[in-house]
């Protein structure tokens, strides 16, 4: 987990500091001070500003991992199959191109009367061939699958070095330094959330974009979905999106049946989804 | 790999997950429960001898000590080729996931090889490894007075403590057989996000499927060893071996019919892929190889020549010794190749088809390559390699077994003056 967590954390290339000192080459003293007077106590306001100070140390002050129990909503009905979403997570967490792997993807449901297609070219990300014909069709949409983060995952319980585990956060993570490639925990899957990475031959799955949620992001998925059909929060938080979301929508997840207790939760979803 | 991947894609019917596209685990895990079993069903026929008098196969019973092990040794060697860090394996040693089946591997593997496997065969060789050692010179002599451990005692007492110590050890053994191969299907039987494979009838099947492969094996192994060394094949023995193969190839099928009509009429949502997926995918490895040619053919067999339902030594057909062992050697080679495509059914039906129930998938198995089909024949050779050796080291055939010398047994008896002259004469 550690590589994942520091991936990201460069500092910001500094532009715009840049320009300030080269404007301020021919002041006058007074000039100087005048600037200087304001330019400190703002700085200093900004670097007490949680979102600066990650920005600038790549380290989350304070981030405690027991106030929080991260869940993912999906609107059905809003998801239009653009595919940005699993396109940006392949970008997001160096998940390899090859149509094999994914940590996100978009299925599409065509149903007629007595048939069901479905089909996940690529993972959605190039988009879905038009269906061969529209006559019968009873109807269609998109679902996004990923990791369900199950409250009792099957995955962990495989594991036979406890490589990947729950967090107190509640998001479901695999130590690609400690896995020893066994591959139980894809067999014990039921959602085919989970491959082995070809660069590492450790599993590999969707984290929630954890290095981005501990510095109060949210998952490069749901970041760029342009219809919010993905809404991401804190299950246990009274007020934010998700809290509306399942207080206001009827909620579904997949394969109940298996009693994982999935942590996506669906509104509006076919019966057909599995 | 990417190109094999590519095209399995495009031999994917229906819909399956993306990430199923690669198929986990390959011919190896296939090996894995095989191989276990035959040590399983080898081990449980030499306790036939040990705890239940089954004085007939008394001729097997060394050997199929030696083959439990030569195929225990075996046995965790495909499981570390198809590992993507087999260097981290000794995790699941010093850090366990107690919650694990799989971790559990290790510790009922280190078990049965040496409180039960290895123990057994200690006590029962320790003797003869004396014995032997006097007669011999070289290497052998020094192995077998180091495998002795320096415990060189043959009074009565240390004899007779060798057979309690042995029959404990087998008592103790028949359920850790068990406990090996009815774990390895629990393995498979409690993955709950697969259908094929989520039973409680697994582990079960798994058991008496390992003790036919084990018999039938040990039938071979008995008459190409006897065959090879020149000897006259006990007939007696080998019907008798026959016999307990129709009686639990009885009972395996009958666990299979059971588990096929059972799924079948509970129709769960899942049967209408799994028909699928008989009818197509594993129709020849099911269907053809396990049922017809594996279970029914050599059950018609064993039924009719081998004296298992008439009892007293006759078949219900009566046949001339030759032609009979012929069908029985033909019978449980049959039924080895029916085990071993009960094991792919279970392995690699079992990633056939899609955890969405909406398609299938195709095994590409290499030819070359760490995982490919090369390296499953050279383990499933192995085997043999170090069984021959453990023949070289320790005979397993009951007419080189050494006889302990009268006045060895029993040294604190006071010697009868005859006796006394009578040694000093022969000195």
């Amino acid at each position: 987990m550690n590589g994942e967590t520091t991936r990201h954390d460069q500092p910001p290339t500094s532009a715009k500091s840049g320009q300030m000192w080269g404007t301020s080459g021919s002041t006058s003293r007074r000039q100087f001070l005048r600037t200087w007077s304001l330019a400190v106590p703002a700085m200093l306001l900004a670097l007490r500003s949680k979102a600066v100070a990650i920005w600038f140390t790549g380290e989350t002050p304070n981030y405690n991992a027991k106030e929080h129990r991260y869940g993912m909503g999906i609107d059905v009905d809003k998801c239009i199959g653009c595919g940005r979403c699993a396109e940006a997570c392949k970008n997001e967490n160096d998940v390899p191109r090859e149509p094999f792997y994914f940590r996100t993807w978009v299925e599409r449901y065509v149903i007629t009367p007595g048939d069901t297609l479905v089909d996940s070219p690529n993972g959605g990300i190039d988009g879905f061939p038009p269906t061969t014909s529209e006559k019968g069709i009873l109807r269609t949409f998109f679902v996004p699958k990923l990791c369900n983060h199950c409250e009792d995952p099957p995955c962990v319980q495989v594991c036979p070095v406890g490589a990947t585990f729950s967090t107190e956060d509640g998001v479901v993570l695999v130590d690609q330094d400690y896995c020893v490639g066994c591959r139980y925990c894809v067999q014990a899957c039921p959602y085919g959330a989970r491959f082995v990475n070809p660069k590492t031959h450790t599993a590999d799955k969707c984290t929630f974009c954890y290095h981005r949620l501990v510095k109060g992001l949210q998952p490069a998925c749901v970041e760029v979905c342009p219809n919010g059909a993905r809404i991401f929060g804190d299950i246990r938080q009274r007020s934010s999106p998700l809290a509306r979301f399942q207080r206001m929508r009827k909620l579904h997840t997949l394969k109940p049946h298996l009693n994982t207790k999935p942590k996506v939760y669906y509104a509006d979803l076919d019966e057909e989804v599995r | 790999m990417e190109a094999s991947l590519a095209e399995v894609l495009r031999q994917v019917t229906g819909y399956i997950y993306p990430n199923e596209v690669e198929l986990h685990w390959s011919v190896l895990i296939v090996l894995y429960p095989y191989l276990t079993g035959l040590v399983a069903g080898a081990f449980i026929l030499a306790s036939l001898v040990r705890v239940f008098n089954v004085k007939e196969v008394q001729p097997t019973y060394r050997l199929s000590l030696l083959t439990a092990l030569a195929f225990l040794i075996v046995a965790p060697l495909p499981l570390l080729a198809h590992l993507g860090h087999p260097e981290r394996s000794f995790e699941m040693f010093l850090t366990p996931n107690v919650h694990s089946a799989m971790a559990m591997f290790g510790f009922v593997y280190a078990w049965y090889l040496t409180v039960v496997l290895l123990l057994e065969i200690w006590f029962d060789y320790r003797k003869d490894m004396i014995l032997w050692s006097r007669e011999e010179s070289g290497l052998k002599r020094w192995l077998h007075k180091l495998l002795t451990l320096g415990v060189f005692d043959l009074d009565a007492q240390s004899l007779r403590f060798d057979r309690t110590a042995g029959r404990v050890i087998t008592v103790i053994g028949i359920p850790s057989a068990f406990l090996l191969h009815g774990y390895v299907g629990f393995i498979f039987g409690s993955v709950k996000a697969n259908p094929w494979w989520s039973s409680v009838l697994m582990p079960i099947v798994f058991l008496f499927s390992a003790i036919v492969s084990g018999i039938a094996l040990m039938l071979l192994l008995y008459m190409f060893s006897t065959l090879l060394r020149s000897k006259a094949l006990d007939m007696v023995c080998l019907d008798k071996l026959a016999s307990f193969l129709f009686y639990a190839l009885i009972v395996d099928f009958s666990l299979e019919m059971l588990d096929f009509i059972h799924r079948l009429y509970e129709a769960e949502e899942s049967i209408r892929i799994l028909g699928q997926l008989v009818a197509s995918r594993l129709f020849v490895s099911l269907v053809v190889v396990q049922a017809l040619m594996g279970t029914v053919i050599p059950l018609l067999i064993l039924g009719i020549v081998s004296p298992a339902l008439r009892g007293r030594s006759r078949g219900l057909v009566m046949l001339p010794d030759e032609l009979r062992r012929l069908l029985y050697a033909g019978a449980a080679t049959l039924i080895q190749i029916g085990i071993f495509s009960t094991r792919w059914n279970v392995v690699i039906g079992g990633q056939l088809f899609s955890k969405s129930l909406r398609g299938l998938t195709v095994y590409k198995m290499q030819l070359l390559g760490g995982e490919g089909l090369f390296v499953a024949g050279l383990l499933l050779l192995l085997p043999f390699v170090i069984l021959m050796t453990l023949i070289w080291l320790l005979p397993p055939w009951p007419d080189q077994e050494a006889e302990v010398p009268a006045r060895e047994i029993e040294p604190e008896r006071q010697l009868q003056p005859e006796e006394a002259a009578a040694i000093a004469s022969e000195a």
